[in-house]
């Protein structure tokens, strides 16, 4: 008995087929995985599932989707949700200038009567002009936000929350609504950090034990493997297997995914950073909303990669994005011994620091244009490449854009139909390679990447990891932000924990568990050098 | 097959589908009424050559995140002073008149373009977001104030002015300047000789030459206007040059994405300010070409509405508010002039009645014009 079948679904975008007679089945109160690497179809399936006009206006799909085995047809997310499907999505869909109560409770408002309304529901009898109840509304909220563990205020406003938070909004959203039978998590993970991660799963625990069934997307296999009963594989668009999380391990579900062997391996130890400084931060304050830096001062070697890490909302984002110019910052950056200009994001990258954003469709791609284009704008414009002379003009040099974009789709392993093809259209994961693959482009001294392998597999992720480390032998400095410790530790030279906008300290990546722990819920001070 | 047409007619290719299918629609339908399709697609052609460059200004400022340039009568009234300036400077008597007439109001009106579109890109930048309605209105105020201009600028020139009285004429006639200098440049004209009743081949020569040679008894079966859709062609190619120069892939990435864009090190500002005056600037050519095209030029109220028709065919083309290509301009500005073109004489025919066919002239602009606009938001498939 399964509260929700998916039979043969095929589905083509454009001449390009991502989903090839996938089957997927989930019992009540089970936590399903879902498991693929990047652009294997894991999103595309759940807009089938949930009714998106993605699907619809590019020619609908082949298949059936049955919910408590009756055949459903799905046309909307209005009427996905009519079936008892949530959703909580990779990008978050929620209204900043609203609270956090009324997000959760939008369009699903208690209310109650007042003289108007009464009066024209003798009439009309639906409600429409009624008040908004907000202290029931904000009761509710409260109880779907305490399922979750989250003792944040249901009268804040969702602009100013860390991504972490608003997730948590999300999730509380879906679990509010009646009826709910199957809830849709892709990737809720990507943007938390661990603790968070497993207060996440804990909830679901909980919700699955109330009935409902869970469908889980995640790249971190540790998790599928921590909360997951089974767990289905896709590759390439096409299912090839579903297995008890009991029957299974991490190391066969890495294999089932990228169809060979992976590993990744802790880093080896090495010499030959020195002991010049190339990059002084004095007193650094970022005033980024929700990830506010409350004055840092930390050198930075030539040569080494050193790790960002912290609490998400502790302010290890912004150090980045302060650097950047990209938000108002105060103190005092040397760069290669000379001033940095502040608040420019101009002046920064012609000194040759590159940076990737940790928020990949806000700020670290063009959506509407080509792979091609995103890979080559930046350095186009900074350092005037990719252009030729005609006559008078200087035009862009197609040729010479379109070779480099193949040899960085090659080299990151960008999977697409090619490199004219939008980045809107790509999986989130392939998104994040073109971002990488632009900074890099830039040839920087010193390169800032915030949460490079948010949301990409583990095949992927080898890869990314791998080829910062062959920058870095190169002699590139790299700077890298995460929320992943685990990642930190397998590159980083140094790891700096930040922790309410100030350095807790700086560890070294062999450092026990316990320490990190502490250091990041600011319960330790010191560490190496500070 | 079917499934082709299906997908194609299923995305972001729906309006242009939808129009295309009217415009066939009503080209069927003339045929059977036994209107004349050569002359039908001769009229388009040259609406077409006359309407582009207009259609054309849109596309830097949707690129550069401004959305369609409602602002368009701003630079449509540059357009007019330099052909006011040129006729008023430029005496009838000297050899080649008609050429460096034409030339000196396009100067002028650049000169005019850039100047304005500098004041009113300043304008946009403060009103991020909301950049249509205030360009609407601006463009309003403009036209009303430019409404008191006409009446006092101190023109000479008798022709421009009205006989009695203070200020320019409604309406200037160019008969006697560059007035269809670009149509028929180059024309090919397909005359029926009335006395032979054969169909003649007349290249490179004005309507009123084929008139004195073949009588007016003669029809005029097909027309292409040469010397214009070569100009407009030509705008397209300096277009295209720009948008792919390093300047233009800088405006183009401000307008899809501007936090990319300051990330990026670009000057968001400036590079909306770029977008909008080559809009106006090609506005103000735009104007230029269409008077000549058209025989004579509009001051007082004319330039109010000119907005929107070029709104509309870059829509049908296939735009969005947030994105524009050159083969939109081309596409859009063929199909919303030939319906605007079929459409009429079509409607008059089939309502008896003269009153009632200006009303559906009315009908059948605004309707496609309403039409279009619903599409402006783009079909969101992101
Ligand atoms: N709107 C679209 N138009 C065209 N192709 C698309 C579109 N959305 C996704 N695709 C393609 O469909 C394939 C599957 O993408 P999907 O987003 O489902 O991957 P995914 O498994 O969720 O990957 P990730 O883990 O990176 O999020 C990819 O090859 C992608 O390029
Ligand atoms: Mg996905």
């Amino acid at each position: 008995m399964y509260v929700l079948e998916m039979k043969d679904i095929s589905k083509e975008y454009f001449g390009n087929r991502v989903l090839k007679n996938v089957n997927l089945n989930v019992k009540p109160g089970e936590i399903h995985a879902l498991l693929g690497e990047n652009g294997a179809g894991k999103s595309t399936l759940m807009n089938i599932l949930f009714g998106m006009s993605v699907i619809h206006s590019t020619g609908g799909f082949e298949g059936e989707v049955l919910i408590d085995s009756a055949p459903v047809n799905i046309m909307s997310p209005h009427q996905a949700m009519d079936h008892g499907i949530g959703m909580v999505h990779q990008e978050f869909m929620l209204i900043p200038g609203f609270t956090i109560s009324e997000n959760i409770k939008l369009n699903r408002e208690l209310l109650k009567a007042n003289p108007v309304s009464a009066v024209i529901d003798l009439v009309a009898k639906d409600n429409k002009l009624s008040t908004v109840d907000v202290a029931a509304n904000a009761r509710d909220a409260r109880v779907a936000l305490d399922k979750l563990d989250m003792g944040i205020d249901e009268f804040t406003l969702v602009s100013g929350l860390p991504v972490g938070h608003m997730q948590f909004v999300e999730i509380a959203r879906e679990i509010d609504k009646e009826g709910l039978k199957v809830l849709v998590f892709d990737e809720p993970t990507a943007v938390l950090t661990e603790s968070e991660a497993l207060n996440l799963m804990e909830a679901m625990k909980k919700l699955a034990a109330q009935g409902i069934g869970i469908l889980f997307i995640t790249h971190r296999l540790d998790e599928v493997i921590h909360c997951a009963d089974r767990v289905t594989i896709l590759r390439d668009g096409e299912w090839v297997a579903t297995k008890d999380k009991v029957d299974t391990n991490v190391v066969e579900l890495a294999e089932l995914m990228v169809g060979r062997k992976v590993e990744i391996l802790p880093k080896a130890p090495r010499e030959g950073v020195g002991d010049e400084i190339i990059l002084s931060l004095n007193k650094l304050s970022v005033d980024m909303p929700g990830e506010k830096v409350k004055g840092v001062s930390l050198d930075v070697k030539r040569g080494e990669i050193l790790g960002i890490g912290g609490l998400a909302g502790q302010g290890k984002i912004g150090i980045a994005n302060g650097i950047m110019g990209l938000y108002p910052t105060r103190g005092e950056i040397l760069f290669q011994g000379k001033p940095l200009k502040l608040n420019q994001p101009k002046a920064t990258l012609d000194d040759g620091i590159a940076f990737v954003s940790e928020d990949r469709r806000g700020i670290g791609l063009l959506l509407d244009s080509s792979i091609e284009d995103n890979i080559a704008v930046t350095t186009m414009q900074t350092k005037n490449d990719f252009l030729k002379s005609w006559g008078p003009f200087k035009l862009q040099d197609k040729e010479k854009i379109r070779q480099h974009a193949e040899s960085m789709i090659k080299e990151y392993d960008i999977r697409c139909i090619g490199p004219h093809q939008y980045t809107k259209r790509l999986s989130g994961g392939n998104q994040q390679k073109v971002c990488l693959a632009r900074a890099v482009t830039l040839a920087p001294d010193l390169l800032l990447v915030s949460e490079p392998t948010r949301g990409i597999d583990i095949g992927a992720k080898k890869l990314v990891l791998d080829n910062l480390l062959k920058l870095n032998e190169e002699g590139m400095t790299i700077i890298m932000t995460s929320s992943e410790l685990a990642e930190l530790r397998s590159i980083a030279d140094r790891i700096a924990i930040i922790s309410d906008g100030k350095l807790a300290g700086i560890l070294d990546p062999t450092a026990p568990d316990a320490d990190f722990g502490l250091m990041m819920a600011g319960n330790l001070k010191g560490g190496e050098d500070v | 097959m079917f499934d082709r047409i299906k997908t194609f007619a299923a995305g972001d290719n729906l309006p242009r589908f939808v129009i295309l299918v009217f415009y066939l629609l009503i080209l069927l339908v003339a045929f059977f009424l036994n209107q004349s399709i050569g002359v039908l697609i001769s009229d388009t052609l040259i609406r077409y050559g006359m309407n582009g460059i207009l259609v054309l200004s849109m596309v830097p400022a949707i690129q550069a995140g401004t959305g369609p340039n409602f602002g368009l009568p701003i630079g449509a009234i540059g357009g007019l002073l330099g052909m006011l300036i040129s006729m008023e400077f430029i005496p009838q008597t000297i050899a080649g008149h008609q050429w460096i007439g034409l030339l000196v109001a396009i100067l002028v009106a650049i000169v005019f373009g850039i100047f304005f579109g500098w004041l009113y890109g300043l304008l946009l930048n403060r009103v991020k977001g909301s950049e249509m309605v205030i360009a609407t209105y601006t463009a309003f105020s403009f036209v009303a104030m430019m409404c008191i201009a006409w009446l006092v600028l101190p023109f000479q020139n008798k022709s421009m002015k009205w006989p009695i009285g203070q200020g320019l004429k409604n309406t200037i006639t160019m008969e006697n300047t560059y007035g269809g200098l670009l149509n028929d440049f180059l024309s090919l004209k397909f005359v029926e000789n009335h006395l032979t009743g054969k169909l003649e081949l007349v290249f490179n020569r004005s309507n009123s030459w084929v008139i004195e040679n073949y009588g007016i008894e003669s029809a005029l079966k097909f027309q292409f206007p040469t010397g214009m859709i070569l100009v407009f062609l030509l705008a397209c190619y300096l277009v295209y040059l720009f948008i792919n120069s390093k300047t233009g892939v800088a405006m183009r990435a401000v307008g899809d994405n501007p936090s990319f864009a300051v990330a990026s090190g670009l000057n968001v500002n400036r590079s909306r300010l770029i977008g909008v005056i080559l809009s106006t600037v090609l506005a103000a050519v735009g104007i230029v070409i269409y008077s000549q095209g058209f025989g004579y030029m509009q001051l007082y109220n004319a330039p109010q509405q000119m907005a929107f028709g070029a709104v509309a065919a870059i829509l049908i083309g296939g735009a969005s508010a947030q994105k524009a290509k050159i083969s939109h301009v081309i596409i859009g500005t063929f199909l919303f002039n030939g319906i605007l073109v079929a459409g009429l004489p079509v409607a008059n025919q089939l309502v008896e009645g003269g009153g009632l066919s200006d009303v559906f002239r009315v009908i059948i602009t605004y309707g496609v014009i309403l039409y279009a606009l619903t599409k402006i938001g783009g079909k969101s498939n992101a």
